[in-house]
């Protein structure tokens, strides 16, 4: 049977602990504000780009290059997005999960882990990494996201993987993050139809239009196509970014409504441990003061 | 009496840092200096480091681009580039420290050095100290 003293001692250790979580759902609330933002603000790049390389895409159908070249996918390659943090509910691990059973796919698997939750969790289980990238911070920029982006395209080129992939965790909504898997190379290029449609929409004459390209069409879609995925890799970057602080933010707030409810549960208890204790001595007295009489 | 105008838009991967009805954009294609006017016809060029002027109502407001690509269409110019500033954003001793930095590396010789990536490093201080120093002078 616990002693008063050590409710005493238990609760204060659950109020110390709720304070924190309730600091690092602050803390996590105006990280996530700032990420979404970030998010919000890649966005009229990433569109444009999509629109460009459609329409350069339409026009340089037989123009080959390196990275639009379909191989049989031998060597696959996966780019996994992770934290480098905990604390923060199913974030990394439904990630992770989502990893596992793709990798499971392919016999010959490479990965690039980014994140030091990625890192550890392939590390420890001996799985074939080609590189990490760790500690990028909180505010990603976009050479971040290049710098991996060209480290997956060389390899693509040399030929050393077939196909690359990029895992991560889509920001759908504060509550909802999707763990999310693309293609990234080869590059297929954004879907004319899908181009074609918006364009009619728009003006329907203005579907097929005539561009001059400087210096030439080939030039200009040999500098989209590593534009567009690395474009890719940083928006993902974001979109994980995002998705791990609103993460961090709701299991910080599970966890601090949490602390409460076992705060008011240990006071009752130590409420009613004291009303036996005065009971017992209530009685002790009066039966004292009985035998007296 | 109104001028006739086109849409401009100036987007980086990480902001949009232009986006205004304005008469004329001045820019530094890969196969020379271009000037796109309203009306122009559908265009793709890719983009060398260097100042980008846009004017409006007579009034230039200069960017620093340190490469990218462009497009124009419908009236519309969207200039993709990698990274764009305001000259009075550009830090002239972090861009003096970059210049400096490329020139050695061009100079070494060791074959190590990325040439492709020191010479575009340089393009890009300069374009940057360039645009500060005309900035310093209005």
């Amino acid at each position: 049977m616990p002693a008063l003293r050590d409710f005493r001692r238990r609760i204060k250790s659950v109020k110390s602990t709720q304070k924190i979580c309730k600091a690092m759902k602050a803390v996590a609330t105006a990280k996530m504000a700032r990420a979404q933002a970030a998010v919000v603000a890649a966005r009229p790049y990433a569109r444009q780009l999509h629109e460009v390389l459609g329409r350069v895409g339409a026009a340089t159908r037989d123009v080959g290059n390196p990275l639009l070249t379909v191989r049989e996918p031998k060597k696959v390659c996966y780019i996994v997005i992770t934290a480098d943090r905990g604390l923060c509910g199913g974030f990394n691990s439904n990630l992770l999960r989502t990893a596992t059973r793709e990798v499971q796919k392919w016999d010959d698997v490479s990965l690039v882990a980014v994140g030091r939750k990625a890192r550890n969790f392939f590390r420890f289980r001996g799985w074939n990494m080609d590189a990490e990238f760790i500690g990028l911070g909180e505010n990603i920029r976009f050479e971040q996201g290049q710098e991996i982006a060209r480290f997956v395209i060389e390899k693509y080129i040399t030929g050393e993987y077939d196909a690359v992939y990029l895992i991560y965790s889509k920001f759908v909504s504060v509550l909802v993050q999707q763990p999310t898997v693309t293609k990234l190379l080869p590059v297929e290029p954004p879907s004319d139809e899908e181009g074609a449609e918006q364009a009619e929409e728009a003006a329907p004459k203005k579907a097929s239009v005539e561009y001059i390209f400087e210096p030439s069409a080939e030039a200009v879609l040999n500098y989209l196509l590593p534009k567009y995925v690395e474009n890719s890799v940083y928006h993902g970057l974001l979109e994980s970014k995002a998705s791990e602080q609103s993460a961090r933010m709701m299991a910080m707030d599970a966890a601090t409504k949490n602390a409460g409810e076992m705060i008011e549960r240990l006071t009752l208890q130590m409420n009613r441990l004291r009303q036996e204790g005065i009971t017992k001595e209530l009685l002790d007295i009066v039966g004292g003061a009985a035998a007296l009489e | 009496m109104a001028e006739q105008t086109q849409k401009v838009a100036i987007v980086t991967p990480e902001r949009v840092i232009y986006g205004d009805e304005a008469r004329f954009v001045q820019a530094r294609g890969t196969m020379g200096e271009l000037g796109i006017l309203p009306q122009h016809t559908p265009l793709i060029t890719s983009l060398e480091p260097g100042v980008l002027r846009v004017q409006k109502e007579g009034q230039w407001t200069v960017f620093v681009v340190a490469g990218g690509f462009m497009e124009v269409r419908d009236n519309r110019v969207v200039v993709l580039a990698n990274a764009a500033e305001r000259p009075e954003e550009i830090d002239v001793e972090r861009a003096k420290r970059a210049k400096e930095r490329a020139e050695k590396r061009l100079a070494s010789g060791d074959p190590e050095v990325d040439v492709v990536r020191a010479k575009a490093a340089l393009m890009r201080a300069l374009a940057r100290l360039n645009a500060a120093q005309e900035f310093a002078k209005h």
